[in-house]
């Protein structure tokens, strides 16, 4: 039984937190149909909060790495992740050229320095 | 991207049709190495590869998935993984308004719609609202169908390959597939942000969120996003005021 509910727990997790949160904006874009301002104040802030929110998050996978990517210097993957900026602004705003050059200086440096 | 040959002649034609569109676009390549990324990120974080594909297949927003396996991965607060989760998708319930009016005839119920609101996320409303005006109205669900189907099933398989090949690789290149959820994702943010405004809240948010997570602050997520997201907002705010005076 407890078994179960500890297999359960991720996938509950996954609809409780993960889904029915996301979802809840798509239905009610369909219930709401007549038009909302897209650039309302309400709506931007929301867009700069999220925005911000995200950040931390991708700060926290860099500076905090799990797995794999913690085998990595901590300084290799602020390097790299500064290359990756860097090139995707030369790059006249590429993702591409950013994320092959972060990647780039990860191995690089993770070749070099990882122990 | 050409026009097609001929009209599609029914609505399987039209689902076919957003089939090919999903695969020529940007988005199929885009959409393949994030999800890579993302497979990678469940595999180190302890999720299963079954728990991962229905992430993308239920959630389909790659912020959101990001937040939610790194959140529950690290032990974060149910509640504030919702509101966080909640607070990086508010982008879909405008695509959706905009979609509505472009896919919806006078005959069509509301079943018929629960697909493609599904399917929205920026990739397949770019490429719904591109080529849907061109095809008869009562074929454009059809359409987006297509598209979303496609790019969603892509998105599925590549969290999978994602998942097996970090299981498979050596160290190095593992560390690389994990890196290419923060890389992508903050080079795609930045060139996302229309104002100034956002480039200035990822910024913040990226100092603001590692000094809160330092000091053990509690909801330091949440925080991280209020207290950045409103300064960015106050600056967006005051610029505008500023050039507007005479």
């Amino acid at each position: 039984m407890s078994a179960a509910l500890t297999e359960m727990g991720p996938y509950l997790a996954l609809i409780l937190v993960g889904f029915l949160p996301n979802e809840v904006w798509r239905v009610l874009g369909f219930v709401l149909v007549r038009g909302l301002d897209e650039d309302s104040q309400v709506v931007v802030w929301v867009r700069a909060v999220a925005t911000a929110t995200l950040a931390a998050v991708l700060a926290q996978l860099i500076l905090s790495s799990q797995g794999a990517l913690a085998a990595i210097p901590v300084w290799v993957r602020i390097g790299a992740s500064c290359a990756g900026l860097l090139a995707f602004m030369i790059a006249r705003r590429s993702v591409f050229v950013g994320v092959l050059a972060g990647e780039a200086v990860l191995v690089a440096g993770g070749a070099i320095w990882a122990p | 991207m050409q026009a097609p040959p001929t009209e599609p002649a029914n609505a399987d034609n039209a689902f076919l049709y957003g089939c090919r569109t999903a695969f020529a676009s940007v988005f199929s390549f885009v959409i393949v190495f994030t999800y890579i990324g993302f497979g990678a990120l469940c595999h180190d974080y302890g999720f299963s590869v079954g728990w991962s594909m229905l992430s993308t297949a239920l959630q389909w927003a790659g912020p959101a998935q990001v937040i939610l396996v790194t959140a529950l991965g690290s032990g974060t607060a149910l509640f504030e993984i919702a509101v966080a989760v909640a607070l990086s998708s508010v982008r879909l319930l405008p695509i959706v308004v905009a979609l509505l009016p472009l896919v919806r005839t006078e005959r069509t119920r509301a079943w018929q719609l629960i697909h493609p609101v599904h399917y929205m996320a920026v990739s397949v409303w770019v490429e719904t609202m591109r080529h849907a005006p061109a095809l008869p109205r009562e074929r454009r669900i059809a359409f987006c169908n297509g598209v979303g189907f496609t790019l969603v099933s892509l998105g599925v398989v590549s969290t999978a390959a994602g998942y097996y090949l970090q299981a498979a690789l050596p160290a190095v290149f593992g560390a690389a597939a994990m890196f290419i959820t923060p890389i992508s994702f903050l080079t795609s943010t930045a060139r996302n942000s229309k104002l100034l405004m956002e480039k200035i809240a990822l910024g913040l948010g990226m100092v603001i969120g590692p000094l809160l997570a330092l000091s053990k602050i509690e909801f330091d997520l949440l925080w991280t996003g209020i207290l950045g997201g409103t300064l960015a907002y106050g600056v967006h705010r005051w610029r505008r005021t500023r050039s507007a005076a005479p």
